[in-house]
């Protein structure tokens, strides 16, 4: 019972970085309709950027917030460089320019830093682990940091004016250029976004996982699982998706199929939901008339 | 019509006798990439499903292959055939949920699925036929009624006819009213459904198709490496066969033999570059592609054909 | 003397003399002035990390060359990319067998690749020297004479835990965490052969992980669940220092032997936490840059000289650019060897006769030795634990044929 329980728990702290980057893809989401199967790679390379400030003696709030805003610079760039021909493009381009990007970025981070393992510091601290040394200090904090960015995507979304000329934006230019929404603008402040979010969740679980190159890569099946799971078009529902994706994979991994099959979990995750319930837990369900 | 003949006379005789065995070697490769970008053509190129996944069916037409040919002694040509319909079957069946998936969000799933698939090929109860992560190795087929050929000389001929005759098959299912339906539900899918064309059938019909194509290109692959291992099918596998799909040109033909070429020598190319980089290249390559020339090589080609026919009509005139 | 037998004997004095510049027509990839060595490793994929061996191994020809090359031969070292692809590995090879004409195959790297191309070298009868994977099946020399390895079989380092534990632990149940592949798989193989009638007593449970996997937490708590008194981890750095940590963290002290791969101080227990890692168990064959112990080692200074002027960018803490100068000191040796017949036949034939050679970077007592009838060079490991500062080698050196 009590291996179940540390199980449970485990789970938990695993999904919290699968939660925080599952944010980002549906910040993504909410912003453009695409999902980018890119941004893991990008959050890795943010990661990177701000290892670099921070071994050139930045403090690490500082590098936080420069990393922050370079990420958000990257991702505007793209879209406006990139995505914006592709406006009208079937999705096979949008697709292929994803998988472009990904295979870029993976290249160049390795080029550039090396695939050494680096390890990432942690703002809070590196004090004795909590419950039962289950949680280590860092993961109870990168699960608040979590819960903090999701609050703030649920308020800018629900909320504020921007949050809702974008998602006006992604659902219907057309009208929303009518009503005067500049969705340009709203493509390149979502993607900007997006990258932003990526950048915490990478520094979150770097820490976690150690810095290299594809340290992203296993992370984002699972983001795209929980974010599936808890339904693409809520934040909320993607951070809940991302917990139970975690707590799943452990308890599948331990008891049921054994961990040869993780991988094999997620993709069954993917494919039911997608069959059976494709808007997730949480997400509203889109009629599209014909 | 003639033209292929002649270019086939000329692709079986040619390097026969003039290539080395490691060109021949390279060249078989190009036969093999081809007919499996051929199969992920008709999914995506002709049918519009995304398939970021046929790494997998390349994988399971070479296993099928390596464990006929060295469990059970089965003679490497038989095995094609076997190859063949196995993944028919296979994605037949994957070609059920993929109905109810669009665009995006299948390409998601087959992304989950190449991801997934080198460990579904090392799970243990598999690993009696499988041979785990050690593999499986096989030995190269001999020139059969001992003709004087080498041994890379006879698998080049063979991948080359079929080659041949798959995409002569091919070639005839787009052409004909199939192929048309395939790219009504491609262009137009509510259109389509509309005017009768059972979308569901067809579409799982195409996914198996494809699969199967893909399939027989993977068995072939395991002939000519005479290894396989689950580590050879990973989730770049599926990557480069939809670069080699864009280079080429989605939905063409021809198209699918010249994103073959890509495939297999830019990566030397790209190794002059820098060593960490192959993938940046094609990553590179294929966003410079879909802004530049969206339907790949064949599409420039052809317009190119288009723009000299026509300039030669202006000037008859 | 007449005339006759004075130019017959001159004649033969000078074809004497001319005869080491010679080249004999069967020794391919050499010339009177080259010998072309090729070699295949992953500089791309998931396995790039260990593309460092192949820079090491370039510098290495490079710092050869610069002191005027073997025999008064300049190497030329081909390097090519198989992303850790088998099915590349097969290309590549055959590119550098039959276009580059290279003489022979130098620290190809993975086990699966390595299988890949084993029959074809063999058939081919190509030297496919010092692999660079532990598996222990590269010394069957009887069946694949052309195919040798280099370092300690993963079979050997297992037999020496094997025997450490049942000498030293009474009633030592072990828990194993193995990654998911050929390397992981090998070590199983080995504590399978090492135990033998006793393993399915002695191993309580057995965890898998995919390198794709982001942590190792719940792979952790599960053996952990067992109750087990000895760990046995087979993982890449990355998870070695993920596993140390988190045993630590979870309170779980068994008695932990960590696979010779992931030791190093700068890339898996500087992460993990020094403190975290105190009691830790190697065999280890190679001196560790970053161990404080070996600063002043003459051998290791010697390689520190030679990174600072052929990889001047390169990160000393890397253990792979060690590894590297060993291969390339146990490979020049062999052509040394080799005098003026560098035949492929000749250079095999060398490989497989070192005599107790001395590796800089490889540690004190542990010597080099092959013979026709034993295709592992290095059998010797030394057991060292860590104290939470350096690694303290203690006991002795441990031969694995004497296991």
């Amino acid at each position: 019972m009590q291996g179940l329980l540390h199980q449970l728990i485990s789970g938990l702290t695993t999904g919290g970085i699968y939660a925080s980057l599952a944010l980002a893809l549906v910040m993504i989401y909410q912003a453009t309709h695409h999902v980018n199967f890119a941004q893991g790679e990008m959050a890795t390379f943010s990661t990177y950027i701000a290892l670099t400030l921070i071994e050139a003696g930045f403090p690490y709030w500082v590098a936080f917030a420069l990393t922050l805003v370079t990420s958000f610079a990257i991702g505007a760039v793209i879209e406006r460089v990139l995505m914006r021909p592709m406006a009208n493009a079937p999705v096979l381009a949008s697709v292929g320019i994803f998988i472009g990007l990904l295979l870029i970025f993976n290249s160049v981070t390795g080029w550039i830093f090396t695939y050494t393992l680096r390890p990432f510091p942690s703002p809070f601290g590196e004090g004795a682990p909590l419950l039962g040394g289950l949680v280590s200090r860092h993961e109870a904090g990168s699960a608040g940091v979590t819960l903090a960015v999701l609050v703030l995507v649920f308020l800018f979304f629900r909320f504020t004016k921007v949050g809702l000329a974008m998602r006006a934006a992604a659902l219907n230019p057309v009208s929303s250029r009518l009503v005067g929404v500049r969705v340009g603008r709203m493509l390149a402040l979502g993607w900007g976004l997006a990258a932003a979010i990526g950048a915490v969740a990478g520094m979150m679980v770097a820490p976690v996982v150690f810095l290299d190159p594809n340290m992203m890569g296993g992370v984002l099946l699972y983001a795209f699982a929980g974010a599936l799971l808890g339904g693409i078009t809520s934040p909320v529902g993607a951070v809940v998706g991302g917990f139970l994706v975690g707590v799943m994979e452990n308890i599948g991994g331990a008891y049921i199929v054994g961990t040869e099959l993780k991988l094999t979990i997620a993709l069954i995750i993917i494919v039911a939901v997608l069959v059976l319930k494709p808007s997730g837990l949480f997400g509203r369900v889109v009629v599209s008339r014909v | 019509m003639l033209a292929w003949a002649a270019l086939l006379a000329f692709a079986a005789v040619v390097p026969t006798l003039l290539a080395s065995n490691y060109q021949l070697f390279q060249l078989t490769m190009v036969a093999v990439y081809a007919i499996a970008i051929l199969g992920l053509n008709i999914v995506t190129g002709f049918n519009g499903q995304i398939s970021l996944g046929h790494g997998a069916f390349f994988a399971i037409g070479a296993y099928v292959t390596a464990i006929l040919m060295s469990n059970y002694d089965w003679p490497y040509w038989l095995t094609l055939p076997v190859a063949g319909v196995a993944c028919g079957v296979v994605g037949y069946l994957l070609g059920f949920p993929a109905l109810r998936l669009g665009g995006l969000y299948l390409a998601l799933t087959t992304l989950a699925l190449a991801v997934a698939t080198p460990q579904l090929l090392k799970y243990k109860l598999l690993e009696d036929w499988t041979g785990g992560v050690q593999g499986v190795t096989i030995s190269k087929p001999d020139p059969p009624f001992g003709l004087p050929l080498s041994q890379d000389q006879w698998l080049y001929l063979f991948a080359l006819a079929v080659g041949a005759v798959l995409f002569l098959l091919t070639a005839n299912l787009v052409t004909g009213r199939i192929g048309r339906a395939m790219r009504a539900i491609r262009d137009h899918p509510l259109a389509a459904e509309a005017m009768g064309i059972d979308v569901a059938q067809f579409k799982t019909r195409t996914f198996a198709v494809g699969a199967a194509l893909t399939g027989i290109g993977g068995a072939l692959d395991a002939v000519a490496v005479q290894f396989v291992s689950p580590d050879s099918f990973g989730s770049f596998l599926s990557i480069v066969l939809f670069v080699g799909l864009v280079v080429g040109g989605v939905g063409s033909i021809p198209g699918t033999i010249l994103g073959a070429v890509f495939i297999e020598f830019v990566p030397l190319v790209a190794q002059g570059i820098s060593d960490a980089a192959p993938g940046a290249v094609y990553g590179a390559i294929l966003i410079a592609f879909l802004f530049l020339l969206p339907s790949g090589v064949a599409g420039m080609l052809r317009s190119g054909w288009t723009r000299l026919a026509k300039t030669a009509n202006a000037i008859k005139r | 003397m007449n005339r006759r037998s004075f130019l017959l004997s001159a004649t033969g004095i000078a074809a004497g003399i001319a005869a080491p510049r010679l080249v004999r027509a069967d020794a391919p990839g050499v010339t009177a002035t080259d010998i072309k060595i090729g070699n295949t490793i992953p500089y791309s994929g998931p396995a790039s990390s260990y593309g460092a061996i192949g820079r090491g191994l370039t510098a290495w020809w490079k710092m050869i060359n610069d002191g005027g090359g073997i025999g008064g031969r300049k190497i030329t070292f081909i390097s090519y990319d198989d992303g850790y692809v088998p099915a590349k590995t097969v290309e590549q090879v055959r590119r550098l067998v039959e276009q580059d004409d290279v003489s022979f195959v130098l620290n190809p790297l993975g086990t699966p690749s390595n299988t890949a191309i084993q029959k074809y070298m063999n058939t081919k009868k190509v030297p496919q020297l010092f692999v660079a994977t532990g598996a222990d099946k590269w010394g069957n020399y009887k069946e694949y004479p052309w195919t040798i390895g280099w370092q300690p079989s993963y079979r050997t380092e297992a037999q020496i835990y094997a025997k450490y534990m049942q000498e030293t632990i009474k009633d030592p149940k072990v828990a194993v965490l193995y990654q998911n592949d050929d390397f992981g798989k090998d070590y199983l193989i080995g504590l399978k052969d090492a135990l033998g009638g006793k393993y399915d007593n002695v191993v309580v449970k057995t965890v898998s992980y995919e390198v794709t996997d982001p942590t190792i937490d719940s792979q952790a708590i599960t053996l952990q669940g067992t109750g087990a008194n000895v760990l046995v981890t087979a993982a890449t750095p990355k998870f070695a220092a993920q596993m140390i940590r988190k045993i630590f963290d979870i309170n779980w002290k068994p008695t932990h032997f960590m696979t010779n791969v992931s030791v190093s101080v700068g890339s898996v227990i500087t992460p993990a936490g020094p403190e975290k890692a105190v009691g830790m168990i190697t065999a280890a064959y190679d001196k560790d840059w970053t161990d404080p112990n070996f600063k002043q080692d003459a051998g290791m200074l010697k390689w520190l000289a030679f990174m600072q002027k052929y990889m001047p960018d390169a990160d000393l803490t890397d253990a792979n650019y060690v590894y590297a100068y060993g291969v390339g000191t146990t490979t020049a040796q062999v052509l040394t060897q080799c005098g003026s017949d560098l035949s492929r036949e000749n250079i095999m034939k060398q490989a497989a006769n070192l005599k107790d050679l001395e590796v800089p970077t490889v540690l004190p007592g542990i010597k080099i030795n092959t013979s026709p009838t034993n295709y592992h060079p290095i059998r010797q490991m030394q057991l060292q634990k860590w104290n939470g500062k350096a690694w303290e080698l203690f006991g002795s050196v441990i031969a694995g044929a004497d296991v």
